[in-house]
């Protein structure tokens, strides 16, 4: 191998490596990375079944300033992401401490916290639904139990569709990010622990002091996980209202299913992606600038 | 993009706590404890206890928590009802075939990512990478276009070309690449072993582990998939479980029994593997955390 001239050497390693990749990479180009760049044509385009694309340049911008339902979709983005991020953050970094303390049950729980995660969305969206039917659910039924007279119609409400869309996102999704978290707080030194307790620190200075200090790169790694995916939602608000009632629980991804697949409206339905895929990339762009300025 | 792997160093050891808290933390700590589990099982063991009444027993005031006399025949009568065993069959050909061509092709690339030196495959690997972010949502549409160009919509293996070329295998079992030592490699080497050789001979049976945490959470994955097969799978015929599910819950809208004992049949198997091979998955969870 050493007798073999540099430049013949690293051809060949070029070829090897690319063969490595070819059979994976052909079907992530073909399926992945030519979509993701299409999107860039297509949303420029006027498109339905018929027919090819026709260039009209903004044109599609245009309408989606104009067009309500957008406005609804984007605003309901919004809406479920800014009360989906802090709540996933804040139960599973509270489950994930719960479980890094020496109880009996640990274990058990830490299985059970993941069934929500790897149950198909069919099932959990169905379970949901019925446990919050307004008249006879279980769960209004505890309500009314406990005093409330006119508890929330949840998903027949315009008003509670969406809060209850959120609450069992969060429900679904705390199991997984909790593990993420136990396997950051597990890289905290115990002495820095046992350091802050010799010098009389109470529960909390120890959590705002070496704990989260300590969780810092988990806790933005997370944050940006759980970001991306809330801007994302699609599939539980698809099962669970569909969209429903009327617009209020309506998000972009929906939107673009509707108007690609159910209207056939390939190019305006492109456009609409790109605004979400915008939204996905700035979020993240955003968080690792801030991010990489704290650490410094 | 490089700080996304910030979690990848300690493939999670879980059972090292910290200390013994005081006897009053561990009171509030059992009481958040059982909170928490009534929280996330209570779902379940409704959906279960449901499937085994009467319809009309399902939504009582007060609650019934104990179907006091099962109807087990629930179990028979959605086998009669509705066409489950189409959808099982094609999920489980679907998730057999997803899973090896994933556990294949990912390895395989992994192996090139993780081990072999040439031009531009940093810059590739960022790709791979990136694509992660992109939600899916934003080009099922040109994906859609391209299926539909390779004739690929309404057949099963449009799944199969969805699932089976992610970028996360690759990225999973880089990672793992990346702990085996150089030099083992280039022992192999100078012993003559060419690359096909060492990633056949030695890096695959050493990584038996992360394969499984691979194989497993694909697996799960596929199963559990709904849009894809929404998109894909329009011919009745070709129905894999969620979709049938959620069709059977259309039809039969009122039939709140029969609706949860469709709903544990298609979670059962899930829970199953899970269970059996847990340690793998909470593995290869933690140690890419990119998923969906």
């Amino acid at each position: 191998m050493t007798t073999m001239p540099v430049r013949r050497r690293r051809w060949r390693n070029t070829a090897v490596g690319w063969s490595f990749l070819l059979p994976n990479f052909a079907g992530f180009v073909i399926l992945t990375l030519v979509p993701v760049g299409l999107l860039f044509y297509y949303a420029f385009t006027e498109w339905d079944v018929f027919g090819g694309a026709t260039w009209t340049g903004l044109d599609n911008f245009r309408q989606m300033a104009r067009d309500t339902s957008f406005w609804t979709a984007l605003t309901n983005t919004f809406y479920y992401s800014v009360f989906h991020i802090p709540l996933t953050l804040g139960v599973s970094l509270a489950l994930a401490l719960l479980l890094n303390k020496k109880l009996r049950g640990v274990a058990f729980f830490r299985t059970v916290a993941f069934f929500p995660y790897i149950t198909s969305i069919v099932a959990i969206a169905q379970i949901w639904n019925m446990l919050l039917s307004p008249g006879f659910g279980p769960v209004n039924e505890v309500l009314r139990w406990i005093g409330v007279d006119n508890p929330p119609g949840w998903t027949t409400s315009a008003d509670w569709s969406m809060p209850a869309v959120i609450l069992v996102g969060t429900w679904r999704d705390m199991g997984y990010y909790m593990l993420l978290f136990l396997a950051g707080l597990q890289t905290i030194p115990a002495q820095l622990h046992e350091a802050a307790l010799v010098d009389g620190a109470n529960p909390w200075q120890r959590f705002l002091a070496v704990t989260l200090p300590g969780l810092r790169p988990t806790t933005f790694f997370v944050t940006v996980l759980i970001t991306i995916n809330s801007f994302k939602v699609f599939d539980v608000i698809l099962v669970m209202t569909d969209g429903g009632p009327g617009q209020s629980t309506l998000v972009l991804s929906q939107y673009i299913f509707q108007k690609g697949f159910e209207e056939n409206q390939f190019g305006y339905a492109s456009a609409v992606s790109i605004v979400l895929f915008a939204i996905c990339f700035l979020v993240t762009i955003i968080q690792f600038v801030v991010n990489k300025r704290r650490s410094e | 993009m490089t700080t996304l792997l910030a979690v990848k160093e300690d493939p999670v050891k879980i059972d090292v706590p910290v200390r013994r808290p005081s006897r009053a933390w561990r009171v509030l700590g059992y009481l958040a404890l059982g909170v928490a589990s009534v929280g996330v099982l209570l779902p379940f063991y409704w959906m279960v206890m449901s499937s085994l009444k009467t319809n009309n027993e399902v939504f009582t005031v007060p609650v019934q928590w104990i179907a006091t006399d099962p109807v087990w025949s629930n179990y028979a009568e959605i086998w009669r009802k509705s066409d489950m065993t189409t959808w099982l069959g094609n999920t489980v050909f679907l998730a057999a075939v997803v899973t090896f061509l994933q556990v294949l092709t990912g390895s395989f690339a992994a192996y090139g990512f993780a081990k072999i030196r040439f031009p531009g495959r940093d810059v590739l690997f960022l790709a791979y990478i990136g694509t992660l972010a992109v939600p899916w949502a934003s080009y099922m549409v040109p994906q859609f276009v391209m299926m539909t160009k390779l004739q690929l919509t309404d057949t099963l293996w449009s799944i199969v070309a969805l699932q089976a070329f992610g970028a996360l295998g690759v990225f999973m079992m880089k990672q793992f690449y990346e702990t085996i030592p150089d030099e083992l490699l280039d022992a192999a080497r100078i012993d003559g072993m060419n690359e096909y050789g060492i990633y056949r001979r030695i890096m695959l049976p050493l990584s038996v582990p992360a394969l499984a945490s691979l194989a497993l959470i694909t697996l799960v994955t596929t199963w559990n998939d709904y849009l894809g097969p929404l998109l894909y799978l329009r011919s009745p015929d070709l129905w894999t479980i969620q979709i049938g599910l959620k069709s059977f819950i259309g039809q039969y809208n009122a039939e709140y029994a029969l609706i949860m004992t469709g709903s544990v049949l298609s979670v059962l198997p899930v829970v199953v593997i899970f269970l059996a091979g847990q340690r793998y998955f909470v593995e290869g969870v933690a140690t890419t955390g990119l998923k969906g």
